[in-house]
Protein backbone atom coordinates (compact mmCIF):
# COMPACT_ATOMS: atom_id res chain seq x y z
CA UNK A 1 0.00 0.00 0.00
CA UNK A 2 1.55 3.38 -0.99
CA UNK A 3 2.31 5.99 1.67
CA UNK A 4 -0.56 8.29 0.68
CA UNK A 5 -3.05 5.42 0.93
CA UNK A 6 -1.70 4.58 4.38
CA UNK A 7 -2.26 8.19 5.46
CA UNK A 8 -5.72 8.39 3.90
CA UNK A 9 -6.90 5.08 5.39
CA UNK A 10 -5.41 5.72 8.83
CA UNK A 11 -6.93 9.21 8.89
CA UNK A 12 -10.24 7.62 7.91
CA UNK A 13 -9.92 5.16 10.82
CA UNK A 14 -9.32 8.07 13.22
CA UNK A 15 -12.45 9.82 11.97
CA UNK A 16 -14.38 6.55 12.34
CA UNK A 17 -13.29 6.19 15.97
CA UNK A 18 -14.18 9.79 16.88
CA UNK A 19 -17.34 9.94 14.76
CA UNK A 20 -18.67 6.77 16.38
CA UNK A 21 -17.91 8.16 19.84
CA UNK A 22 -19.94 11.28 19.00
CA UNK A 23 -22.75 9.07 17.68
CA UNK A 24 -22.73 6.86 20.76
CA UNK A 25 -23.02 9.89 23.06
CA UNK A 26 -25.86 11.26 20.91
CA UNK A 27 -27.72 7.93 21.01
CA UNK A 28 -27.20 7.44 24.73
CA UNK A 29 -28.41 10.99 25.38
CA UNK A 30 -31.80 10.01 24.00
CA UNK A 31 -32.14 7.74 27.01
CA UNK A 32 -30.37 9.82 29.63
CA UNK A 33 -30.15 13.61 29.63
CA UNK A 34 -26.48 14.49 29.37
CA UNK A 35 -26.83 18.23 28.78
CA UNK A 36 -27.69 20.59 25.95
CA UNK A 37 -24.10 20.49 24.69
CA UNK A 38 -24.67 17.00 23.28
CA UNK A 39 -26.61 18.44 20.34
CA UNK A 40 -23.40 20.10 19.17
CA UNK A 41 -21.94 16.68 18.48
CA UNK A 42 -24.33 16.05 15.59
CA UNK A 43 -22.34 17.95 12.91
CA UNK A 44 -19.16 16.23 14.12
CA UNK A 45 -20.89 12.82 13.93
CA UNK A 46 -22.18 13.44 10.40
CA UNK A 47 -19.12 15.19 8.92
CA UNK A 48 -16.58 12.82 10.42
CA UNK A 49 -18.39 9.65 9.38
CA UNK A 50 -19.59 10.75 5.94
CA UNK A 51 -16.59 12.70 4.66
CA UNK A 52 -13.80 11.86 7.09
CA UNK A 53 -14.44 8.11 7.18
CA UNK A 54 -16.39 6.93 4.15
CA UNK A 55 -15.15 9.32 1.46
CA UNK A 56 -11.56 9.36 2.71
CA UNK A 57 -11.43 5.56 2.90
CA UNK A 58 -12.69 5.35 -0.68
CA UNK A 59 -9.99 7.79 -1.84
CA UNK A 60 -7.30 5.84 0.00
CA UNK A 61 -8.31 2.52 -1.50
CA UNK A 62 -8.76 4.05 -4.97
CA UNK A 63 -5.26 5.56 -4.89
CA UNK A 64 -3.95 2.12 -3.98
CA UNK A 65 -5.84 -0.15 -6.40
CA UNK A 66 -6.63 1.88 -9.54
CA UNK A 67 -4.61 0.80 -12.60
CA UNK A 68 -1.09 2.24 -12.82
CA UNK A 69 0.87 3.50 -15.83
CA UNK A 70 3.64 1.52 -17.52
CA UNK A 71 5.61 4.62 -18.45
CA UNK A 72 6.33 7.72 -16.41
CA UNK A 73 5.18 8.03 -12.79
CA UNK A 74 3.25 4.84 -12.14
CA UNK A 75 0.39 6.59 -10.35
CA UNK A 76 0.37 9.70 -12.54
CA UNK A 77 -0.08 13.16 -11.01
CA UNK A 78 0.40 12.18 -7.40
CA UNK A 79 0.65 15.79 -6.23
CA UNK A 80 -3.05 16.23 -6.99
CA UNK A 81 -3.91 13.30 -4.71
CA UNK A 82 -1.74 14.76 -1.93
CA UNK A 83 -3.51 18.09 -2.41
CA UNK A 84 -6.84 16.27 -2.10
CA UNK A 85 -5.69 14.67 1.16
CA UNK A 86 -4.76 18.04 2.67
CA UNK A 87 -7.88 19.84 1.47
CA UNK A 88 -10.23 17.05 2.53
CA UNK A 89 -8.95 16.95 6.09
CA UNK A 90 -8.86 20.72 6.37
CA UNK A 91 -12.40 20.80 5.03
CA UNK A 92 -13.77 18.11 7.35
CA UNK A 93 -12.31 19.78 10.43
CA UNK A 94 -13.46 23.27 9.42
CA UNK A 95 -16.98 22.15 8.48
CA UNK A 96 -17.44 20.02 11.60
CA UNK A 97 -15.89 22.32 14.18
CA UNK A 98 -17.31 25.41 12.51
CA UNK A 99 -20.84 24.09 13.04
CA UNK A 100 -20.26 22.41 16.40
CA UNK A 101 -18.60 25.45 17.96
CA UNK A 102 -21.05 27.87 16.30
CA UNK A 103 -18.18 29.73 14.63
CA UNK A 104 -19.00 32.30 11.93
CA UNK A 105 -20.75 30.54 9.01
CA UNK A 106 -17.83 31.42 6.74
CA UNK A 107 -15.74 28.75 8.50
CA UNK A 108 -18.03 25.88 7.60
CA UNK A 109 -18.58 27.31 4.11
CA UNK A 110 -14.82 27.37 3.58
CA UNK A 111 -14.67 23.84 4.95
CA UNK A 112 -17.22 22.63 2.43
CA UNK A 113 -15.37 24.50 -0.33
CA UNK A 114 -12.15 22.72 0.67
CA UNK A 115 -13.98 19.37 0.52
CA UNK A 116 -15.30 20.20 -2.96
CA UNK A 117 -11.82 21.21 -4.14
CA UNK A 118 -10.45 17.98 -2.67
CA UNK A 119 -12.98 16.02 -4.71
CA UNK A 120 -11.99 17.93 -7.85
CA UNK A 121 -8.26 17.44 -7.23
CA UNK A 122 -8.64 13.72 -6.61
CA UNK A 123 -10.87 13.30 -9.66
CA UNK A 124 -8.26 15.04 -11.82
CA UNK A 125 -5.66 12.66 -10.44
CA UNK A 126 -7.74 9.51 -10.84
CA UNK A 127 -9.44 10.26 -14.16
CA UNK A 128 -6.64 8.95 -16.43
CA UNK A 129 -6.15 5.92 -14.13
CA UNK A 130 -9.69 4.73 -14.78
CA UNK A 131 -8.71 2.58 -17.75
CA UNK A 132 -8.29 -1.02 -18.76
CA UNK A 133 -5.49 -2.87 -16.99
CA UNK A 134 -2.45 -3.20 -19.23
CA UNK A 135 -3.14 -0.21 -21.49
CA UNK A 136 -0.12 2.15 -21.61
CA UNK A 137 -1.97 5.45 -21.03
CA UNK B 1 -13.11 -15.10 1.06
CA UNK B 2 -12.83 -15.70 4.83
CA UNK B 3 -15.89 -16.83 6.81
CA UNK B 4 -16.08 -13.54 8.74
CA UNK B 5 -16.19 -11.56 5.50
CA UNK B 6 -19.03 -13.74 4.24
CA UNK B 7 -20.98 -13.07 7.44
CA UNK B 8 -20.33 -9.33 7.22
CA UNK B 9 -21.38 -9.10 3.57
CA UNK B 10 -24.46 -11.30 3.91
CA UNK B 11 -25.59 -9.40 7.01
CA UNK B 12 -24.96 -6.14 5.10
CA UNK B 13 -27.22 -7.33 2.29
CA UNK B 14 -29.97 -8.20 4.77
CA UNK B 15 -29.75 -4.69 6.27
CA UNK B 16 -29.91 -3.16 2.79
CA UNK B 17 -33.12 -5.03 2.04
CA UNK B 18 -34.56 -4.25 5.50
CA UNK B 19 -33.69 -0.56 5.28
CA UNK B 20 -35.18 -0.15 1.83
CA UNK B 21 -38.30 -2.08 2.84
CA UNK B 22 -38.65 0.25 5.83
CA UNK B 23 -38.27 3.24 3.52
CA UNK B 24 -41.15 1.96 1.38
CA UNK B 25 -43.39 1.76 4.45
CA UNK B 26 -42.24 5.21 5.63
CA UNK B 27 -43.11 6.73 2.24
CA UNK B 28 -46.46 4.96 1.91
CA UNK B 29 -49.90 6.24 2.81
CA UNK B 30 -49.59 4.23 6.01
CA UNK B 31 -47.16 6.86 7.34
CA UNK B 32 -50.02 9.39 7.32
CA UNK B 33 -52.03 7.20 9.66
CA UNK B 34 -49.14 6.08 11.86
CA UNK B 35 -46.93 9.04 12.86
CA UNK B 36 -44.64 6.47 14.51
CA UNK B 37 -43.36 5.57 11.07
CA UNK B 38 -42.07 9.10 10.49
CA UNK B 39 -40.09 8.85 13.72
CA UNK B 40 -38.18 5.91 12.30
CA UNK B 41 -36.07 8.10 9.99
CA UNK B 42 -32.90 7.76 12.16
CA UNK B 43 -33.42 3.99 12.36
CA UNK B 44 -33.73 3.76 8.58
CA UNK B 45 -30.65 5.93 8.07
CA UNK B 46 -28.51 3.86 10.45
CA UNK B 47 -29.69 0.53 9.06
CA UNK B 48 -28.54 1.80 5.67
CA UNK B 49 -25.30 3.56 6.61
CA UNK B 50 -24.10 1.34 9.46
CA UNK B 51 -25.87 -1.95 8.70
CA UNK B 52 -25.21 -1.90 4.96
CA UNK B 53 -22.39 0.47 4.06
CA UNK B 54 -20.12 0.28 7.11
CA UNK B 55 -20.63 -3.45 7.53
CA UNK B 56 -19.80 -4.05 3.88
CA UNK B 57 -16.62 -1.98 4.28
CA UNK B 58 -15.66 -3.92 7.43
CA UNK B 59 -16.11 -7.23 5.63
CA UNK B 60 -14.18 -6.27 2.51
CA UNK B 61 -11.38 -4.58 4.49
CA UNK B 62 -10.98 -7.68 6.67
CA UNK B 63 -10.58 -9.70 3.49
CA UNK B 64 -8.53 -7.45 1.20
CA UNK B 65 -6.25 -5.27 3.31
CA UNK B 66 -2.54 -6.14 3.52
CA UNK B 67 -1.70 -9.11 5.72
CA UNK B 68 -0.91 -8.51 9.38
CA UNK B 69 1.64 -11.35 9.41
CA UNK B 70 2.09 -14.71 7.77
CA UNK B 71 0.94 -16.45 10.97
CA UNK B 72 -2.11 -14.19 11.46
CA UNK B 73 -2.81 -12.71 8.03
CA UNK B 74 -5.99 -10.94 9.09
CA UNK B 75 -4.97 -9.81 12.54
CA UNK B 76 -6.93 -11.06 15.51
CA UNK B 77 -9.80 -13.17 14.22
CA UNK B 78 -11.54 -13.20 17.62
CA UNK B 79 -11.58 -9.40 17.64
CA UNK B 80 -13.03 -9.44 14.14
CA UNK B 81 -15.84 -11.75 15.23
CA UNK B 82 -16.46 -9.62 18.33
CA UNK B 83 -16.85 -6.59 16.02
CA UNK B 84 -19.38 -8.47 13.93
CA UNK B 85 -21.46 -9.54 16.92
CA UNK B 86 -21.30 -6.14 18.65
CA UNK B 87 -22.14 -4.17 15.53
CA UNK B 88 -25.19 -6.27 14.77
CA UNK B 89 -26.29 -6.47 18.39
CA UNK B 90 -26.02 -2.69 18.65
CA UNK B 91 -28.00 -2.13 15.48
CA UNK B 92 -30.74 -4.57 16.44
CA UNK B 93 -31.05 -2.98 19.90
CA UNK B 94 -31.38 0.39 18.21
CA UNK B 95 -34.04 -0.96 15.87
CA UNK B 96 -36.03 -1.98 18.95
CA UNK B 97 -35.29 0.99 21.20
CA UNK B 98 -36.08 3.79 18.73
CA UNK B 99 -39.63 2.60 17.90
CA UNK B 100 -40.25 2.11 21.64
CA UNK B 101 -39.16 5.69 22.25
CA UNK B 102 -41.34 6.91 19.38
CA UNK B 103 -44.44 5.40 21.01
CA UNK B 104 -43.61 7.11 24.29
CA UNK B 105 -41.90 4.23 26.02
CA UNK B 106 -38.26 5.29 26.15
CA UNK B 107 -35.94 2.54 27.26
CA UNK B 108 -32.66 4.11 28.38
CA UNK B 109 -30.78 0.84 29.06
CA UNK B 110 -31.47 -0.41 25.52
CA UNK B 111 -30.34 2.86 23.95
CA UNK B 112 -27.17 2.95 26.04
CA UNK B 113 -26.40 -0.72 25.36
CA UNK B 114 -26.88 -0.08 21.63
CA UNK B 115 -24.58 2.95 21.74
CA UNK B 116 -21.86 1.09 23.65
CA UNK B 117 -22.06 -2.02 21.45
CA UNK B 118 -21.72 -0.06 18.21
CA UNK B 119 -18.91 2.05 19.63
CA UNK B 120 -16.95 -1.01 20.77
CA UNK B 121 -17.51 -2.68 17.39
CA UNK B 122 -16.08 0.35 15.58
CA UNK B 123 -13.14 0.72 17.92
CA UNK B 124 -12.44 -2.99 17.66
CA UNK B 125 -12.38 -2.69 13.88
CA UNK B 126 -9.98 0.26 14.10
CA UNK B 127 -7.69 -1.64 16.48
CA UNK B 128 -7.66 -4.74 14.28
CA UNK B 129 -7.24 -2.86 11.00
CA UNK B 130 -4.69 -0.21 12.02
CA UNK B 131 -1.60 -2.48 11.94
CA UNK B 132 -2.66 -3.89 8.57
CA UNK B 133 -2.61 -0.43 6.97
CA UNK B 134 1.08 -0.25 6.15
CA UNK B 135 3.50 0.49 3.37
CA UNK B 136 4.82 -2.47 1.44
Amino acid sequence: MPRLSVLLVRSALCYLAIGLLAGAVLLASRGVFLGAWVGRLLPIHIEFLLMGWTVQLALGVAFWVLPRFRTGPERGRVELAWLAYGLLNLGVLAAAIGQAAALPPAVSVLGRAAEALAAAAFSLHAWPRVKMFGTPK
Amino acid sequence: MPALTRWFIKAAMLYLVAALALSVVMQSALAGQLPLLRALWPTYLHLLVVGWLTQLIFGVAFWMFPKYSSASPRGHDALGWACFVLLNLGLLLRAVAEPLQAVGRPHAPLLIASAVAQLLAGWGFVANTWPRVKER
